[in-house]
């Protein structure tokens, strides 16, 4: 079964090497995100999962190593080519990053005209659909300021959708939402992915959640991978990779952050102590 | 969309008022025209111009009908050959008419006076006003004074 | 010992991230070039932001403009009154504006009130991650964010400056002629006489044209490298007026000695 995943793989990371500066971000990975399906990246803040999806979508470039989507390299692709390959894809940021100086409506409606010559009747319908299909169509008019932080993910949720991308990337969606707001973000990343055929890869460090609608998983720690497969599979290979276990559980102590203990505070103090 | 409208209208104001009060000075307010204004040439030479310049005003009674062109050396008398520009509308300025060079206030920039003769022909395109008067040198004037008294 | 060589060393480290600025920018101002063109497929970006930077800026100029030429009037008046050559105030003030303080002060005036404005955008925009969006949109941030207020502030400045003259010429004239008793057809016709259309208002332009692009150019550099945090954004803002002004200051230097000078 791994085998057919690996060959249909839309996107495809090998041996991939990224650097900012002497920090080691990631360290020859490779990764497959199969098609049609939701693939969570989990791993602990600060480990490169937002450097993921910006080496996806070309707008980093790896030291070496390669990156494709659908076939295309993007890491080597130039611009135009790189551009064609962005409009099928559909990214959720952080924050949302909707355009504060337009309405909700105009936000959905901006890669609309953007990228093509629809004329405007077609254009404010088609946005109506993708706000009720967040649930947000009565706020069309509301400029992003106006919204609470869940529902500014939903419309940057139906920005994104606007072009009907196949490929969707969310750059930890479930952060600083409340419950419901987060379990309303869920259904409709499942429902989204299964409905249009996508193929989705949510970034994040809520294991629970992710683990819930996540076709397959990869947990990455230390610029490396150190679990992947479906969520059943990765629960079980917890027994050899103790630091896969430490972030499973999100234990205090454990290999994630030995590196912390390393050295004794005294030596930090200037009390002696260290050589 | 109006207020699109609104906006390009006021842009379009915007663009029209700055280009419009660049013209205004450029072509109204500075010398531009007038120094190209037709007209005809004529010349005199003096024995020192002082600090006359190119495109000092030449006046009659006060008001300027022209301007300065050039000024150069005369290859033969050594005066300076001044070129000067009249407005055509000036055309019946006497034959016998005197250029004198004089300072507009004590300390202010020099132009060309002209005073009308009596004579019945008109100065044309090229002739020569022969009936000078250099510009007046502070200094010279100053120790003509005081030599003046000395001798008394 | 080790005072002065650290402070050799500061030295040292202060030029080289000069050389490095000076070096990025100019790599910016390459990339920023290439689009210039093609940013004029959208008019109505660049005309939105002629809006945004020009326009808005216009009360502030407007009545700065005034207020130079009536101080002009005033302090001319009582300087060419030594000289009794008060029938000289118009052209003095008038070549005062239109060679120098026009394009200066109103340029100068741009930077604080619109430049730094663009910067905080851009930074902000930066921040927010509304660039990285447009990029994943396909849409590119130079052409689409960066170039239309490139234009805008680079159009805006010498239709600024123009005005900032014009205003303050009037206001010469309102306090020499209108209120001190110079003679107002001479305050008109020195001008008239003296002030050459190419020379004066031409090289003025082209001043104002050349701060413009300077400036443009500053604020949309710092708003894109300007860091994502406040201190980041309120350094990038400052930067702006600083670096636009000291530029201002001495392009004006180096331009003046090549039009006006010898």
């Amino acid at each position: 079964m791994s085998d057919s995943r690996t060959t249909t793989g839309m996107i495809e990371l090998d041996a991939v090497h990224f650097a900012r500066g002497d920090q080691v971000i990631f360290d020859g990975v490779d990764m497959r995100f199969g098609r049609g399906e939701v693939t969570a990246v989990l791993g602990p803040s600060g480990t490169g999962k937002t450097t993921l999806l910006r080496l996806i979508g070309g707008q980093v470039r790896p030291a070496s190593g390669r990156v494709l989507v659908d076939g295309t390299e993007v890491s080597r692709a130039r611009r135009k080519a790189l551009y064609a390959l962005r409009r099928r894809m559909g990214v959720l940021f952080q924050n949302g990053a909707l355009f504060t100086d337009l309405t909700v409506g105009e936000n959905v409606a901006f890669p609309l005209r953007a990228h093509s010559r629809l004329d405007e009747a077609l254009i404010r319908r088609i946005v109506l659909f993708k706000l009720e299909a967040v649930g947000l169509r009565s706020a069309r008019d509301k400029y992003p300021a106006e919204l609470s932080g869940g529902m500014a993910r939903r419309a940057a949720l139906a920005r994104a959708m606007a072009l009907d991308p196949e490929i969707m990337l969310y750059d930890e969606p479930f952060a600083g939402q409340d419950p419901v707001s987060m379990g309303v973000l869920l259904r409709l990343i499942r429902r989204l992915n299964d409905a249009l055929g996508l193929t989705s890869i949510v970034v994040t460090h809520d294991v629970k959640e992710a683990m819930s609608i996540a076709d397959q998983v990869i947990v990455i720690a230390g610029g490396r991978v150190i679990g992947q497969g479906t969520p059943d599979e990765v629960r079980a290979q917890r027994e050899q990779e103790p630091a896969l276990a430490q972030f499973l559980d999100g234990a205090a102590d454990g290999p994630l952050n030995a590196a912390e203990d390393e050295a004794p505070l005294s030596v930090d103090l200037g009390l002696g102590g260290g050589q | 969309m109006n207020v699109q409208r609104g906006v390009e209208l006021v842009v379009g104001l915007f663009v029209l008022a700055g280009i419009a009060a660049l013209m205004v000075m450029a072509l109204q307010w500075s010398n531009f025209g007038s120094s190209r204004v037709a007209g005809y040439e004529v010349t005199a030479r003096f024995d020192n111009v002082g600090g006359l310049t190119v495109k000092s005003p030449v006046k009659l009674a006060g008001l300027t009908i022209g301007r300065v062109d050039s000024i150069e050396i005369h290859a033969e008398t050594f005066q300076a050959e001044v070129r000067m520009v009249i407005d055509d509308q000036y055309d019946n300025l006497p034959t016998d008419s005197f250029a004198n060079i004089y300072t507009s206030g004590l300390l202010g920039s020099q132009y060309v006076e002209i005073s009308p003769g009596g004579a019945l022909e008109s100065l044309e395109d090229g002739d020569r006003i022969t009936m000078t008067q250099s510009a007046i040198i502070l200094e010279s004037m100053v120790s003509k004074f005081l030599f003046d008294k000395a001798k008394e | 010992m080790n005072a002065v060589l650290n402070s050799i060393a500061r030295l040292g480290r202060s030029v080289l991230d000069g050389a490095q600025h000076a070096g990025s920018m100019a790599l910016f101002a390459i990339e920023l070039a290439w689009v210039l063109i093609p940013t004029w497929s959208r008019p109505r970006d660049i005309l939105q932001q002629v809006y945004a930077a020009g326009v808005l800026s216009l009360v502030i100029i407007l009545v700065a403009g005034g207020f130079v030429g009536l101080v002009l009037g005033l302090q001319g008046y009582n300087i060419l009154s030594n000289f009794n050559a008060t029938e000289s105030l118009g052209v003095m003030v008038a070549l005062s504006l239109v060679r120098e303080l026009g394009p200066v002060v109103a340029a100068l005036l741009f930077a604080g009130r619109a430049g730094s404005a663009i910067t905080a955008e851009i930074a902000l925009m930066k921040t927010t991650e509304q660039l990285a969006a447009l990029e994943m949109m396909a849409v590119d941030p130079m052409r689409r964010v960066i170039g239309p207020r490139f234009w805008g502030a680079m159009i805006s400045v010498p239709l600024l400056a123009a005005m900032f003259s014009l205003v303050g010429i009037v206001g010469g004239y309102l306090i020499g002629v209108v209120v001190l008793g110079v003679d107002g057809s001479s305050y008109w016709g020195q001008i008239h006489e003296q002030m050459e259309a190419w020379d004066d208002v031409g090289g003025g332009a082209i001043k104002s044209l050349a701060f413009g692009a300077v400036i443009a150019l500053i604020s949309v550099y710092e708003g894109c490298r300007a860091e994502p945090t406040a201190s980041g954004m309120a350094r990038a803002t400052t930067q702006t007026v600083v670096l636009s002004s000291l530029a201002v200051l001495g392009l004006d230097f180096v331009m003046t000695a090549f039009m006006f000078g010898a």
